[in-house]
């Protein structure tokens, strides 16, 4: 092995390799909810290498664009793929996501030592939903003028430096071709580049503090006498294993998906973006992709014109609040005990409501406000229920966290 | 080589090398901030528009493009005329009296210089989507029984009667903006220059 010397010399290959895999300790009580992180590295580089692809043959030009994407469709030898891959890559990545924040919520992996774990993981959420929204204004299809017209506004809504920092994003008055080129720009470029160090930063932290588990128990309280935790094995081969069979059956539902029903149902490709961008008409039912709709209905239930300043600006700032209070939740969560399976009922209750709410948010996104797709009330009445209860979980948590009866940690994983 | 070290010389020369670094930062930032704003091309783009509406019939509208965005103009006939009035307690404004909506010579009843002519931007005021025309009357506009026709805003479910003003509790937070615009003959008009103005 002298190569392995002669670069180990010069450069900590085998001591990063050993760190991070041969001897990094995982607990050895990981279940499915541990395969998502690892699953949202694969679509990080799945979208990485698609976007290069996509890259040479998409134009961003608002004469071009529209008709380079059809081109990449018609044209280009398994253009077809590449592209659903990556459209249906982004759907896909927030799903992994939202699975894998959902699993920090219920074994409270955002706990002390993990916070910085946790909002790194919350900064990398903001700038995947952003670059979500700049890549979906490339195609130039009606829904990602409008969308992009609308997301910009919003940052018109804020008093005094509104309606100039709006145009500076734009580039332009309107949403445009400037617009359109530097959207490019940040897609391809800077969001890619800040996410690939986040996400690095992201997993340095977690191998500084070492992984939560199911169980919520640190591992690390019990040592063997080499100084490794009795009750965690190696990342490395075991759990590169489990997560290749997780791989393997992900990839398949993935690619029925892209195979069999790329836009599903309108749920990950809208059906008014296979008309191109027309600045006159504003599409019947103009809404973002699923996962960016609870927050687009928190944004659209605050209607409240007596609230000072108007309903508008604190719509926005509703919607901004929603996103940012995620980060509290390491100092908002009082428990003694950090999983769900050693809390009480209060918790219990509290969580379901919350991912009931959340889900009901997302669903009413995507609906006109002033119909009824749920029962008795208008979406928009249901909106604003969902609201308060979405906010109650927060403001409420370092009470009924407090007052919950949680049952004794064991000493040891199960 | 001495050991004499002169501390204060050495934090001096420290904080003024830190300084210097960071206003050329700050320096260099500029520039590079500014390139963002609208290009010389984005500003010089917004010539006025000139609209000929003798073949617009009363109750008809027609849109045309000014700086980027949807002009409506609306020739009301003289039902729809009547209509404004009723729905003025369910506005938010109905004087119009937010200044910044209109021009002065908009700031009236109609808001418009001949009472049956509209010319409104069709960018909702509260994120800037297109609202859509809604002018069937009743339970078949899908907007309530005593709907009496205007325009509504699919994004958030804005509401704006035949004169562009607001209604009450909905999203949107001002009446439609009404452009400067003037006629240059009588049945032509003028989009983007103010009426009364040497132009």
């Amino acid at each position: 092995m002298s190569l392995i010397n002669w670069i180990d010399d010069r450069f900590p290959l085998t001591k990063v390799w050993n760190e991070h895999l041969a001897q990094y300790y995982a607990p050895k009580n990981f279940n499915f909810w541990y395969y998502f992180g690892g699953l949202a590295v694969v679509v990080l580089v799945l979208q990485i290498v698609t976007g290069i692809i996509l890259t040479m043959h998409y134009k961003p030009d608002s004469t071009l664009a529209f008709a380079s994407v059809e081109y990449i469709m018609r044209d280009v030898p398994a253009g077809w793929f590449v592209r659903y891959l990556h459209g249906v890559g982004a759907s896909m990545f927030f799903v992994v996501v939202y699975m894998h924040m959902f699993r920090g919520l219920m074994y409270g992996s955002y706990r002390n030592p993990r916070e910085l774990i946790w909002i790194l993981g919350m900064v990398i959420y903001v700038a995947l939903m952003a670059e979500a929204f700049f890549g979906y204004l490339l195609p130039w299809g009606n829904m990602s003028y409008w969308g992009a017209q609308v997301i910009i506004s919003l940052f018109g809504a804020l008093p005094v430096i509104g309606e100039p920092l709006a145009e500076w994003i734009r580039g332009d008055f309107v949403v445009s071709d400037a617009t359109l080129n530097r959207f490019f720009a940040f897609h391809v470029i800077l969001l890619p580049l800040l996410l690939s160090l986040l996400v690095y930063l992201h997993i340095v932290a977690l191998h500084k503090v070492g992984s939560n588990n199911p169980d919520g128990v640190e591992i690390k309280k019990n040592k063997d006498k080499d100084g490794n935790p009795v009750d965690g094995i190696p990342f490395h081969p075991y759990y590169t294993v489990k997560d290749t069979f997780g791989i393997a059956v992900f990839m398949t539902i993935f690619l029925a998906i892209v195979f069999f029903v790329p836009e599903l149902g309108g749920w990950f490709l809208e059906k008014d973006n296979f008309a191109p961008a027309d600045i006159l008409q504003t599409p019947p039912d103009i809404v973002p992709l699923w996962y960016l709709t609870p927050y687009y209905s928190i944004l659209r239930a605050v209607t409240f014109e007596w609230l000072p300043g108007g309903a508008k600006v604190w719509g926005v700032i509703a919607m901004g609040a929603a996103i940012v209070m995620f980060f509290f939740l390491p100092w908002l969560d009082r428990a003694k005990v950090r999983s769900i399976r050693y809390r009480g009922w209060m918790f219990k209750t509290a969580l379901t409501i919350f991912v009931v709410t959340f889900v009901m948010l997302g669903f009413l996104g995507t609906k006109n406000p002033d119909h009824i797709d749920l029962f008795f009330f208008k979406n928009v009445i249901w909106a604003q229920i969902g609201l308060v209860l979405y906010f109650a979980f927060f403001f409420l948590m370092p009470i009924y966290t407090k007052l919950d009866r949680t049952k004794p940690e064991p000493d040891r994983v199960g | 080589m001495s050991n004499d070290v002169n501390d204060g010389r050495r934090r001096l020369l420290t904080t003024v090398t830190t300084g210097v670094g960071l206003a050329g930062a700050t320096a260099l930032a500029v520039p590079l901030v500014a390139s963002m704003k609208p290009s010389a091309r984005a500003l010089a783009a917004g010539a006025p528009v000139e609209v000929d509406i003798e073949d617009l019939a009363p109750g008809q509208m027609k849109v045309v493009e000014w700086r980027g965005k949807p002009v409506w103009i609306l020739r009301r006939d003289k039902a729809m005329l009547a209509d404004l009035e009723k729905v003025v307690s369910e506005l938010s404004d109905p004087d119009s009296a937010v200044a910044e909506q209109q021009p002065v010579y908009a700031q009236n009843a109609t808001r418009s210089i001949r009472p049956d002519v509209l010319v409104v931007l069709g960018v909702c005021t509260h994120l800037g989507c297109a609202p859509t025309k809604n002018f069937e009357t009743g339970a078949p506009s899908g907007l309530g029984d005593d709907w009496v026709g205007g325009f509504f805003c699919p994004c958030h479910g804005s509401k704006f009667d035949l004169s562009g003003r607001v209604f009450k509790n909905v999203p949107a937070p001002t009446n439609l903006v009404v452009p400067p615009h003037s006629y240059v003959a009588d049945n032509r008009i003028l989009i983007g220059v103010d009426e009364g103005s040497a132009a």
